[in-house]
């Protein structure tokens, strides 16, 4: 049985198409990514699993059970932390826990879940005074307490540092080493390789890439992107110019794209590097063109939703 | 660890009165609100309501044949201040109202005032009676005066009980109203939504959190009038904390439903003090409100601040028992009923 069976889910906000038709199966012991940029339709689509939002169409199952007819035995099997909740300032780390504990029929001993966080020098502390990797883990701790069958997270480390971000990943690894199931949103894509099993590309609320994050990458025909800009005033290096169809038949390129972000640059995709590096050298220096800069990398899930979509997941 | 219900895990209804009591006290302005404004304004009105010596009522005497025997014929007169002022001097004090009353000489006295300035009438009354008197009318009737300055009569003893209802109401109506849209902003009632939290336990939260700082404002605003006015406390504790409580439980809930759907801080003000200003001016927290129209009387005695101050005062001042307020508690319980159920129906977490 997976942990959460979705079919056609369709959610509409007056003229808006939050939802669009949306299939999710998670399955028990995985840790599952929804990645997109912001108003892909992640929210709502997670709002929905959690029963928080009634979708207009489309069936949800959650553990073999039904939100309408089995709402209350669901809630006590997921651990929730939504988008920016904000907990009561003046309660402390503790006294908060032991709230969201007496919800729950069975769960973890508070001091624990404290533990856990690595939260235990704050437990006497409010919650206003908590920074904000603080305050997020005090919510993910909230969703732990009840030591939940399905951990949602909706944008967990969204506006933290890496210090603290690091952190919340170890949470979720270690809960997820207990063969839990994790639902995660994230616009971040070195989150979404590092935490997910698989992830859920999600665009304008349909799913337009699903599987795990290396197999993604490698559907791309690519392992590599050559990023490259030019000098003075790029001239003949835009799309309109006539350097697409010759980079595109490089030797060992499979893709050329021109990204108009951060002053414009070029991005090639290729299998093999040390071919098509020579060749696109060869190729410049045949137009009289000049390097500003050339970069290799690793092909990420950024990249595989700039080949859908034409466009980043964070506009920036 | 343990997958049990723990000791040391309480009970979700406990623990989220606790968690409303706590944040509630913690906030020093929240305090202040409660607990020492109700005294500062009970000292306010105290002192300006005290009771003081008879008014002494000023008059004068415009200049001319007369004037100096008819002045002295007045002075001595007890509560009257009488001058003899030239004409353009006494109407000018006329138009500003530090004299109540021009006397002008003549065959006939004629007596210029401006009826519609509250001591004129009584100025007239004081003026023409020790005209006549000074001038050999002699009572027909023997009069005597007892007036009353007992505890139990006077104006504080009117006002401390309203004073208590009327902070009944605020502090329990914009403890619960406040504190729910607030947690509605920060999306704290979504994320409470999403546990499998009891909704009728959370709603009752704000009620039963209520009831513990009810039983402090009752003590600091009863103790406070005892000590600094002598108001009397005639009827039984018991009573008096019941009528308390229930009404503070009934406002919490009125509270909910003024708070159920409104989606920002300023909205639920607007809210609020639409509902609690008629009660203010209407139930007879101030003065008596007796002086409406007939026809306004069975609208303003069903109104719950009504009932809370008639029941309170009727115990401090009157020693009344509970069971002869069944009419008012019966009123405050209904609103309270009413509100919490409309309240489930109308609530919106998101």
């Amino acid at each position: 049985m997976p942990a959460i069976a979705a079919r056609g889910l369709v959610k509409r906000y007056k003229d808006v198409v939050a939802v669009a038709g949306l299939d999710l199966t998670i399955e028990a012991g995985e840790c599952f990514g929804l990645l997109g940029p912001n108003g892909a339709g992640k929210t709502t689509t997670v709002e929905m699993l959690e029963g928080l939002i009634r979708p207009d169409a489309g069936d949800i199952e959650i553990l073999g059970m039904r939100w309408a007819k089995d709402g209350r035995a669901i809630r006590e099997r997921l651990g929730v932390a939504l988008q920016e909740t904000r907990l009561t300032e003046r309660l402390t780390v503790e006294e908060t826990l032991q709230l969201f504990r007496s919800f729950h029929a069975a769960g973890h001993d508070v001091d624990h879940v404290i533990e856990q966080v690595q939260l235990g020098e704050k437990r006497r502390a409010w919650v206003e005074k908590l920074s904000g990797g603080q305050r997020q883990r005090l919510a993910v701790a909230c969703a732990l307490v009840s030591d939940p069958d399905i951990l949602f997270l909706d944008e967990p480390t969204t506006g933290l540092d890496p210090q603290s971000r690091r952190q919340l990943w170890d949470v979720v690894e270690a809960f997820k080493a207990r063969g839990r199931s994790v639902v995660l949103t994230t616009h971040y894509m070195d989150e979404a390789e590092k935490l997910c099993d698989r992830v859920a590309v999600v665009d304008h609320g349909k799913v337009i890439a699903l599987g795990a994050p290396a197999d993604l990458i490698a559907s791309l025909g690519a392992q590599h992107v050559i990023a490259f800009a030019l000098a003075g005033d790029g001239a003949g290096a835009t799309p309109a110019g006539a350097l697409a169809a010759p980079l595109a038949a490089l030797a060992g390129v499979s893709e050329a794209r021109w990204d108009g972000a951060a002053g414009g640059r070029w991005l090639l995709t290729a299998r093999e590097v040390h071919r098509a590096v020579p060749a696109l050298l060869a190729l410049l220096a045949e137009r009289g063109l000049e390097l500003a800069s050339l970069r290799t990398q690793h092909a990420t899930l950024e990249d595989l939703f700039l080949h859908l979509t034409g466009r980043h997941l964070r506009d920036e | 660890m343990s997958n049990d219900r723990i000791a040391g895990v309480g009970h979700p209804l406990v623990l989220l009165t606790a968690s409303r009591f706590r944040e509630f006290m913690r906030q020093p302005e929240a305090v202040f609100w409660v607990f020492i404004f109700p005294l500062l304004m009970a000292v306010g009105l105290g002192l300006a309501f005290r009771n003081r010596p008879a008014e002494q009522v000023r008059i004068a005497i415009r200049a001319g044949v007369g004037a100096e025997d008819l002045a002295t014929r007045l002075a001595g007169t007890p509560g009257l201040v009488v001058t003899v002022l030239d004409s353009a001097e006494a109407a000018q004090r006329l138009r500003r109202g530090s004299i109540a009353l021009l006397v002008i000489p003549g065959d006939t006295l004629t007596l210029q005032y401006d009826s519609t300035r509250g001591n004129a009438q009584f100025a007239r009354l004081v003026t023409a009676d020790a005209i006549q008197r000074a001038h050999g009318r002699t009572d027909v009737r023997a009069i005597a005066d007892l007036k009353v300055a007992e505890r139990g009569h006077r104006y504080i003893d009117f006002l401390i009980p309203g004073l208590l209802a009327m902070n009944l109401m605020g502090t329990s109506m914009w403890g619960t109203g406040f504190a729910v849209v607030q947690m509605r902003v920060r999306k704290l009632l979504k994320r409470l939504l999403a546990s499998p939290m009891k909704r009728s336990h959370f709603l009752a939260s704000f009620g039963f959190a209520r009831l513990a700082s009810v039983a402090l404002e009752v003590v600091v605003l009863v103790g406070f009038g005892l000590v600094a006015f002598q108001v009397p406390f005639r009827g039984s504790v018991a009573a008096l904390a019941a009528i308390a409580l229930l009404g503070a439980y009934a406002f919490a809930g009125l509270g909910l439903l003024v708070a159920s759907r409104a989606q920002t801080v300023e909205g639920v003000s607007g809210l609020m003090n639409a509902f609690m200003l008629p009660m203010w001016l209407l139930s007879g927290v101030f003065f008596s409100n007796a002086g409406f129209p007939e026809v306004m009387q069975p609208f303003i005695q069903a109104l719950p601040l009504t009932a809370l101050a008639d029941a309170l005062r009727a115990v401090m001042i009157d020693g009344a028992s509970l069971v002869s307020q069944a009419g008012e508690l019966g009123i405050i319980a209904a609103w309270g009923v009413v509100a919490y159920g409309v309240a489930l129906k109308l609530f919106r977490w998101l």
